[in-house]
């Protein structure tokens, strides 16, 4: 079994219509969708819904106003500011529970809270685990790693052989989440100053929890200068730019009718992204061409 | 006055419109831009501000004594993030799940845990351009962002217009970004994905009562779902950027769109007297 991670550092640079792509050119895999918090992929593989399950995670903090004696205790001792005037915001409460072990009048209470679903479907290409996290809930990161392991033990029963996961953009929690133990990431990005600045970061990233990286630019031909100095960078860095895939419509056309690009079309892009996916695919076995 | 910029969906346009939005207005009000995006934070890029300081983000951690430490276990019992472990008299810390909440030490009977600064990222300040400018920066490989995003907004104070660039998404890091904004812009392209992310960030905003409207970025391609569903949502669309290659040409070196096609200027000071004609509606009716 192998684990393939999409990320880009920066959002909007193409993972989640490559990833839709890969879906359609791999054999024998399951698909996660990794971008809990602002999932995108269900929309390119217009999935069955097999299973929804609950997430529960987190704990918040209320208050009973019938015990509580106003004392201020908690207020004072909550470093997220999630308590004034008696009252819990369950917004601001990271469920830490200092209050809840100091309040004298044992008027504060801990429970789960519903942070989100996740799901199992069908699709014309296979499993699809993805995820839909609660509006403004927290946690993502351990939701993330829920969908993994759920792809996980599909690829384990069904005797899949990839698991193809769509990242989320940043380099914060869940992108550590969906980034370690995978076997490689291909990191996706675009010739601005903006998408190389956060490849740097995301690049990092990949260095620091030991997750081998490769490099695609996407829209290479919008800025040549940049897509070359991109190229000696990851050069130097040790990450190969593997793929160049020109500025197209084709995306914005093929994702207006909800199919991946190699799907819609079988032009210049859809074959880049086919080399692109062979490439990917024999790193993960370990050949070299 | 503070306006955020919000999207779901990454690279939709957010910093293009803070930054342009920032230069626009900055000769009629004193002025400030926040890049709270502080996993990837890119509205220097286009500033280039002159950083004038910088201080480290810590978040306060257990360092215990263990001279004093009688392995009871409390700490590690009480400890939400499982941060702390005590086995067969041994005590273990992981730093890296700690949330700073202080919880162990206030409780360890032997006063045995003090609180060392563990760094995960830091705040810089400076100014670019008559604009006063503020950014967060998370350290790579460190997991928690909204720690250095709330002290990167303790910056921001009741003097002036505060422009606040938020990072993609709707989760944690988000909503501690857009808390306590007096508007929202948020900035879509006319994409399903587009469509699926905007209708996603609504649903935030209005849990945490912010009134918005959108900038509609990259308008010609795609489809027309975006205007359909402003429409039925009665969400204002405020501006409309077209797919232009040169506009995308400028951003990719760094260019912020007033500077590089001043025509644009006029455009994002009438989306300001929009916001502020909203803001003040709206003020209004709460007196009320």
């Amino acid at each position: 079994m192998k684990e393939v991670v999409i990320l880009s550092g920066k959002g909007g640079t193409g993972k989640t219509s490559l990833v839709g792509s890969f879906a359609a050119l791999a054999q024998s895999k399951v698909l996660v969708d990794c971008d809990v918090d602002a999932a995108d992929l269900h929309l390119l593989l217009s999935p069955a819904v097999k299973e929804t399950h609950e997430f529960w995670s987190g704990q918040v903090a209320t208050i009973d106003e019938a015990k509580c004696t106003g004392c201020g205790l908690c207020q004072e001792v909550c470093r997220f500011e999630a308590i004034n005037d008696f009252r819990v915001d369950p917004i601001a409460c990271e469920g830490c529970g200092f209050c809840y072990q100091v309040c004298p009048a044992e008027a504060i209470s801990m429970a789960e809270c519903l942070s989100g679903h996740w799901l199992i479907s069908d699709t014309r290409y296979g499993p699809l685990v993805h995820a839909r996290l609660g509006i403004a809930q927290e946690n993502s990161g351990k939701l993330v790693a829920l969908v993994r392991q759920k792809a996980r033990q599909i690829a384990g029963k069904e005797g899949l052989h990839y698991i193809i996961s769509d990242g989320p953009p940043g380099i914060g929690c869940p992108v550590i989440s969906s980034l370690t133990g995978a076997n490689l990431a291909l990191l996706v990005t675009e010739p601005t100053l903006s998408g190389m600045h956060d490849l740097l970061r995301v690049l990092g990233v990949c260095r620091h929890f030991g997750v081998p990286a490769m490099v695609c630019i996407n829209k290479y031909d919008l800025n040549d200068d940049n897509s070359q100095q991109i190229e000696r960078y990851c050069l130097d860095q040790g990450a190969e730019v593997v793929s160049r895939i020109p500025f197209d419509n084709v995306f914005t056309e093929a994702l207006v009718r909800g199919q991946p690009v190699v799907a819609y079309s079988s032009g210049k892009v859809s074959q880049e992204i086919k080399s692109l996916w062979q490439r990917i695919s024999h790193t993960l076995e370990g050949e070299r061409r | 006055m503070i306006i955020a910029t919000a999207s779901g969906k990454g690279g939709t346009g957010k910093t293009l419109v803070a930054t342009s939005l920032a230069l626009a207005l900055k000769d009629r009000y004193s002025l400030q831009l926040v890049d709270c995006d502080v996993e990837e934070p890119n509205a220097h890029i286009f500033m280039k501000p002159v950083i004038t300081n910088s201080e480290a983000v810590s978040i306060p951690v257990p360092s215990i004594d263990e001279d004093k430490c009688t392995y009871c276990g409390k700490c590690a019992e009480v400890c939400a993030y499982n941060a702390l472990a005590v086995i067969n008299g041994h005590i273990l810390t992981f730093p890296e799940l700690c949330h700073g909440c202080g919880a162990c030490g206030y409780l360890c009977p032997e006063k045995a845990i003090t609180e060392a600064a563990r760094i995960i990222g830091v705040v810089e300040t400076g100014y670019a351009d008559g604009i006063a400018f503020a950014q967060g920066k998370l350290a790579v490989g460190e997991a928690m962002a909204p720690p250095i995003i709330r002290r990167v907004k303790s910056l921001i104070n009741d003097n002036g217009i505060f422009i606040i660039d938020v990072p993609p998404g709707t989760s944690c890091p988000v909503v501690e970004s857009v808390q306590g904004s007096d508007f929202c812009l948020l900035v879509t392209e006319p994409t399903p994905f587009g469509l699926n992310d905007l209708a996603l960030a609504v649903a935030m905003v209005r849990k945490l009562d912010i009134p918005c409207g959108v900038v509609l970025n990259r308008a010609g391609t795609g489809d027309s779902q975006i205007h359909d569903y402003c429409q039925k949502e009665g969400i204002p669309v405020l501006l409309t950027i077209p797919l232009d290659t040169e506009i995308a040409r400028l951003y990719s070196r760094g260019i912020t769109l007033v500077s590089g096609l001043p025509e644009w200027r006029h455009s994002f000071t009438r989306l300001f007297d929009q916001i502020e004609e909203i803001v003040r509606e709206r003020s209004r009716n709460t007196e009320r």
